[in-house]
């Protein structure tokens, strides 16, 4: 009953980022602060004095009592045919979906790739390896110069890193752990990080002395739930962020006015990727709904949907060409989807993997996919044949994130052993 | 059951369950023995060796891969070793291993309960008098302090567990004390060993954690998926061929694939590729250049090759289209509060009637565009915007890659030679640090103005 509410309060919060002070404590344990709103008085329903909660009904705010509250929640769901009904009749769309989709497709990926020659003997060694965060490595990214990058950690630490020489350059502690996301801006200017605040906050990067990184620093995004992934767009100027109250969101970073807000997954969203198309206008989020999910982000339709993954889906990226993306999950397996195909085209996966796959990234031609995984290895797939070209050692804890170089000269992966490597 | 649902969240445990079962096959699985330990007899151990070798007949996988999975194996506790259980590792060789029974399987109870660990704590301390290791120690007088009110029932439990294991045979005894001190390895891991149970922050994504979807959301769920049975598809065999396509095309460009020239800096530790294909330098080189005539996109995307672009635009008295389509992004890119001046600029410049650099856009469009206009949002220029993209990309394009501008570009690129290797490898040179994106104001083109280096750098690690 309560994640009901959750998800009402969410859904139509999202439309008044303002009023979004209002957080509610339901036992979750999921942020590292809380705000709890005590306001006595009469309920608008039933007309007892208890504590109050607001209570949005078709745009209006009104104050419930928690007893009123839940039945609202309830509302409609009385007729318990009706939502059985409702949902049997999604299944068998769905199911009718599947048959159209299959009715185009003509040949398997492997099939096609057989006159590709094979890779040859692969060798990639870890080339640096960066140390100085005291916690578990949890997001990381490059910036357009091709060789600095910022990483984030559980202990709060923002640190922008120039990776060739391996010294850092700025350091920031955020006031919450868990920061699992962060995003280098495109000018390089700025980082963007977030997590168990609920916030995106933008740093703009300064060499001066006398200034505190943490003074100038923005608040942009807000969410009902943690954030687990940021994007700066073509610009400094707007963020899209995906959260675990099930949203994304693109704001203005100036202002931290709500652009445009996208629902549609039924759990938390755990990863998102900018589309490299030449209209630029979509990208592509993946869930712990086991939906990769596509978005205009104009009109913040979902465009298309993808659920064939048994677990959550932690990391997405576009191929290179834009026209596919692959995702990674915690059922051990990374898939290719075709957008225009609208279908999914290929499964990399292998008996002897069983743990989950928490980051992807392609090369740079898109023919070498590197997939992070839950047991310390990174995984090397070629992309057009299917099979597995090479693993990696290294990581004494589970690589968390991986990124390819914006150039495509090395990949960077971080883990939860602390420390970050760059592999060429 | 709790149990099971915790297994439907981590997928892996059941894999590894579902492997470890197989190898218990008297069959197909690992070869198993009785093992001599001091006067007992243990039936059912397995070399660790074994358990390597088994891995890398089944999953067709090397050595390194096999004895890794092993490894994980044993640190999640589904295998535990018999003579030094207090450390959680496969060894490749006949030390003696055996099958850890389900009833403390990590899918079976989890979390660990506290009131578990305060017996089995006090059970190894009334056992062998004091002589609980360091964290374990500290554990126990934290349990002790927590909850003392039940502290009789703990020592109560303790000693009746005691008890009734006296009862048993040597051997029992022995395996059934190494499987509960395994399960709290796992659960309770010494310091300095990371826990392999850890998880992160909760996610709500079990459908049983949420307790109804709402009519709301199936019926988006149907809205959806009608709209999508409508969709036009393409055949997968023509999207499959795009993939080979590409990548056959981007192959040489790949630095993984076909390395670069002269070197690869991380490889090298020499950043002159960085240097030979900085953003704005004089003279691109020839793979470059090329990229420009995959498409339009990669031709833009370049500085160099948009600013080319725009003198060849030049000569053809249509410049203005690429400057219209850069502001266009601009506005769509911009911040917030810029949205409104920025549509009037580009309406004064672009688009009113008699312009100074008026873009020749359809009428309908136009009407369309100047209808839009009265109420300026972030996108109100797309249409006009995507219509001279597609001039640009339809007409213009096609003839600068016919041109002799984009011929000469050709003939004069650099193609970088590959770098000596340097004899004495570990040498160490300073490395080149580079200023950083942030430290200069940039200049009007967008680009970070050339200044003197940042600091030099000091150690580089392996």
């Amino acid at each position: 009953m309560q994640f009901k509410k959750l998800f009402l309060l969410a859904f139509l919060l999202h439309k008044r980022p303002f009023l979004s002070l209002f957080q509610f404590h339901f036992g979750l344990k999921m942020c590292d602060q809380t705000f709890l709103v005590n306001v006595f008085g009469s309920c608008d329903k039933c007309f007892k004095q208890r504590a109050l909660r607001p209570v949005f009904k078709k745009s209006q705010q009104l104050s419930y009592c928690s007893t009123c509250a839940e039945i609202m929640a309830t509302d409609g769901l009385h007729e318990n045919q009706t939502l059985a009904s409702l949902k049997s009749e999604a299944e068998s769309l769905k199911g009718k979906l599947e048959e159209e989709r299959a009715k185009l497709h003509d040949v398997e990926l492997h099939q096609v790739a057989e006159r590709v020659e094979a890779l040859g003997q692969f060798v990639m060694k870890t080339r640096r390896t960066l140390k100085g965060h005291g916690n578990k490595v949890l997001c990381m990214d490059w910036c357009k110069d091709k060789r600095r990058i910022v990483s984030s950690s559980q202990d709060g630490k923002v640190i922008v890193w120039d990776s060739f020489t391996t010294n850092k350059e700025h350091a920031v502690t955020m006031p919450c752990t868990w920061v699992m996301a962060c995003a280098y801006a495109p000018s390089g200017c700025a980082i963007a990080c977030g997590g168990l605040d609920n916030k995106c906050s933008v740093y703009p990067l300064t060499f001066d002395k006398n200034e505190n990184m943490a003074a100038k620093k923005k608040s942009v995004a807000m969410h009902t739930n943690y954030l687990s992934a940021c994007s700066f767009t073509n610009s400094d100027m707007q963020i899209l962020t995906a959260s675990g109250d099930g949203t994304c969101a693109l704001w203005d970073v100036e202002s931290g006015q709500l652009l445009q807000s996208f629902h549609g997954h039924g759990a938390d969203v755990l990863c998102l990727d900018l589309a490299p198309s030449e209209t630029g206008n979509t990208f592509v989020s993946g869930g712990c709904d086991k939906k990769a999910m596509v978005w205009d982000m104009r009109s913040g339709q979902c465009v298309q949907a993808f659920e064939t993954h048994e677990s959550d889906i932690n990391s997405v990226r576009y191929y290179p060409s834009g026209d596919a993306f692959a995702s990674g999950s915690d059922d051990a397996t990374c898939r290719l989807y075709d957008l225009r195909a609208d279908r999914e085209v290929a499964v990399y996966s292998k008996d002897s993997i069983i743990f989950g796959a928490s980051s992807v990234d392609f090369s740079l031609s898109g023919r070498l996919l590197f997939a992070g995984y839950n047991d310390y290895t990174i995984n090397v797939w070629d992309v057009l044949k299917g099979s597995r070209v090479s693993i990696l050692f290294g990581h004494e804890n589970r690589v968390s994130t991986l990124r390819v170089s914006p150039d495509g000269t090395a990949f960077c992966s971080g883990s939860w052993d602390h420390t970050l490597r760059v592999w060429a | 059951m709790a149990g099971g649902r915790r297994g439907a969240q981590l997928p892996h445990l059941s894999k590894m369950e579902r492997v470890v079962l197989s190898m218990q096959d008297p069959d197909q699985g690992v070869r198993t023995r009785s093992q001599r330990l001091f006067i007992t007899v243990i039936p059912h151990t397995a070399a660790g060796g074994d358990v390597v070798a088994w891995l890398i007949r089944k999953y067709c996988i090397s050595d390194e891969e096999a004895l890794h999975l092993g490894t994980l194996l044993v640190q999640h506790g589904y295998l535990y070793p018999l003579r030094e259980p207090r450390s959680l590792q496969l060894w490749p060789d006949d030390t003696p291993y055996r099958f850890q029974t389900p009833y403390f399987w990590t899918s079976t109870v989890w979390p660990a309960a506290e009131l578990d660990y305060a017996i089995y704590l006090t059970k190894k301390n009334i056992r062998k008098q004091g002589t609980l290791v360091g964290h374990e120690k500290e554990h126990y007088d934290q349990l002790h302090r927590k909850i003392s009110h039940t502290w009789d029932l703990v020592v109560m439990q303790a000693r009746e567990q005691l008890r009734a294991a006296k009862q048993r045979r040597k051997g029992d005894r022995l395996v059934i004390a190494c499987q509960e001190q395994t399960y709290w390895l796992v659960n309770r891991p010494p310091p300095g060993v990371p826990s392999v149970l850890e998880q992160g922050p909760k996610r709500s994504s079990c459908a049983a954690d949420r307790v109804q979807m709402s009519t709301e959301f199936y019926k988006q769920e149907m809205e959806r998926c009608r709209k999508a049975l409508t969709r036009a598809r393409v055949k997968s065999s023509v999207c499959l061929e795009a993939y080979l396509k590409f990548s056959g095309q981007r192959g040489p460009h790949d630095p993984m694939m076909s390395g670069c020239l002269p070197s690869n800096p991380w490889v090298s530790n020499e950043d002159a590729y960085w240097t030979i294909n900085a953003p704005s330098v004089a003279v691109p080189t020839k793979l470059r250049v090329e990229r420009w005539a995959f498409s339009f996109q990669e031709l833009l995307e370049d500085p160099v090759g948009r600013a080319h672009f725009m003198d060849f635009l030049g000569t053809e008295f249509s410049a203005e289209n690429l400057s219209f389509w850069e502001a266009c992004e601009e506005l769509r890119h911009g911040g917030q509060a810029q949205v409104r001046a920025t549509v009037d600029a580009i309406y004064q410049q672009f688009l009113a009637p008699g312009a100074a650099r008026w873009v020749n856009i359809d009428s309908r469009t136009m009407e369309r565009t100047l209808e839009g206009l009265r109420q300026p949002h972030r996108y109100v220029l797309d249409e006009a915007q995507l219509h001279i993209y597609m001039l640009m990309k339809k007409d213009s394009y096609p003839r600068f890659l016919k041109s002799a501008a984009y011929r000469d570009l050709l003939a004069e690129a650099v193609v970088p030679p590959e770098a000596k290797r340097r004899v004495f490898p570990f040498m160490r040179k300073p490395l080149h640090a580079s200023p950083s994106p942030a430290l200069l104001p940039a200049s009007p083109s967008g680009e970070p103005v050339a200044a003197t280096s940042g600091p030099e750098c000091g150690d580089r690690g392996t």
